[in-house]
């Protein structure tokens, strides 16, 4: 149920994400900042799996300031977009292996690369007719990513990224559930050349709509922008604060 | 012209001097290992692990078959990044590094580390500058061109000084030379009639 959506303006972007960190029945926080400022002038808004989400957001954070630090400028929104979509890709079909042997009728997998667990049924090739066998699994990130960025010569984008390595630039974008409700309010509302105030009101629209359809809805979101000045958080819509603990 | 001084992150920049070519493989790995430090731990590095890192990575190459040591000495700035306090490390081929207050590296390092020795005082700002700029005059042709200095505070990380403000620096040094000169002459004269 995670919401994540944004919108190209007239020299800015913007980025909306719900801020639940969910397992099954149980909300963990509704406070959870899931859009990340991958350098001064890039935004990385992500949804998906939490442990991948942050885990490679953070790994394309670090690799775009080492490409700053090696060449002495920084990456353009579209280079990173790539670079991003590059790293899904890989980790799509650049299987590792995973090795059953069978001892003693029990298969161990190499600890580590088998995301499922140890499974302790004998193993069997059927086409070779061996109790040893190797498998190649791949293991894609689940992350499902909305980049956005500001660029001296270009101005702003936003790139549209998936979680199996889809790569589209366009002008408004939303993943998740909420998509369903979000992009159909941008595909009515939104016009080329908006201002801040009636980008933030039209995210503020899509807000509204996610919190009234969506069944199990998120009550908080975040909405970040980026535009010539930098990268930075924007405001909180909050319609559910944690309850404050009485003191002792 | 070669750019002798980088950054290696936001708060750490390096010096070398030596084979340039030897350095660029150093320099690459400490960039790596900066970004691997902080994505692993969530921290940016001190200017302790870093140093510490390539002095490990210098010494490495001279216990290994079939390599040769990196032939060069890294001079290592930067502030750490929770107490601010700003720190100068030295390493060498052999891997050993250490703290300084001061110090130079390289070709006439001798004669400039003895100036420094002479002349440190803990100073801050325009008065550092002037301090580092005139010991390196001592051993090289003056003038902005075959100047290289940087600067790096807390708040804006690594500044390169222009060739403009180089020059205006040698300038003010000369210009007080000449008034030592004088003055010293003007000591010294009526002594002798």
């Amino acid at each position: 149920m995670e919401c994540v959506f944004g919108l190209v303006g007239n020299d800015f972007a913007i980025v909306a994400a719900d801020t639940s960190a969910v397992h099954s029945i149980l909300v963990h926080k509704s406070n959870e900042d899931k859009i990340m400022i991958l350098d001064s002038h890039k935004l990385i808004a992500a949804s998906g799996e939490s442990g991948d989400r942050v885990q490679f957001t953070e790994y394309v954070q670090k690799n775009v300031a080492l490409y700053q630090f090696r060449n002495g400028i920084p990456l353009t929104t579209a280079a990173a977009a790539n670079f991003t979509r590059g790293e899904l890709a890989t980790a799509l079909r650049k299987a590792s292996i995973f090795v059953a042997v069978a001892i003693y009728n029990k298969a161990l997998p190499c600890p580590g690369l088998y995301k499922g667990g140890i499974t302790s049924l004998p193993v069997y090739c059927i086409t070779h007719r061996t109790r040893d066998a190797a498998l190649l699994i791949s293991n894609p990130y689940f992350v499902n990513i909305l980049l956005a960025g500001y660029d001296k010569e270009t101005g702003p984008s936003l790139f549209y990224i998936d979680y199996i390595a889809t790569l589209h630039k366009v002008d408004k974008g939303a993943f998740g559930y909420g998509s369903y409700f979000s992009l159909a309010m941008m595909d009515r509302h939104y016009k080329s050349g908006m201002t801040v105030e009636e980008a933030i009101d039209l995210v503020d629209k899509c807000i509204m709509e996610i919190r009234s359809r969506l069944v199990v809805a998120p009550p908080n979101f975040v909405i970040k922008i980026v535009d010539k000045d930098g990268a930075r958080e924007y405001a909180w819509r909050e319609s559910v604060k944690d309850a404050a603990v009485p003191s002792a | 012209s070669v750019r002798k001084i980088v950054s290696l992150d936001d708060h750490i920049a390096l010096a070398c001097a030596g084979l340039k070519a030897d350095a660029r493989v150093l320099i690459n790995r400490a960039r790596i290992e900066c970004q691997s430090h902080r994505l692993t731990v969530e921290d940016p590095v001190t200017v302790e692990y870093i140093t510490r890192y390539i002095a490990g990575l210098q010494q490495k190459y001279t216990q290994s078959g079939g390599v040769r040591p990196f032939g060069l000495s890294t001079l290592i700035i930067g502030f750490d990044p929770y107490t601010g306090v700003p720190s100068l490390y030295q390493t060498d081929p052999s891997g050993t590094f250490s703290a300084w207050k001061a110090n130079a590296t390289g070709r006439n390092s001798n004669s400039m580390r003895e100036f420094l020795e002479k002349n440190y005082k803990e100073t801050s700002g325009h008065d550092t500058i002037k301090l580092a700029i005139r010991a390196l005059l001592e051993v090289v042709e003056s003038g902005g061109k075959n100047i290289e200095v940087a600067t790096m505070t807390k708040e804006h990380g690594l500044r390169q000084l222009e060739e403009s403000e180089i020059d205006a620096i040698v300038a003010e040094i000369e210009a007080e030379k000449a008034a030592a000169e004088a003055a010293k002459k003007a000591l010294a004269a009526p002594k002798e009639t």
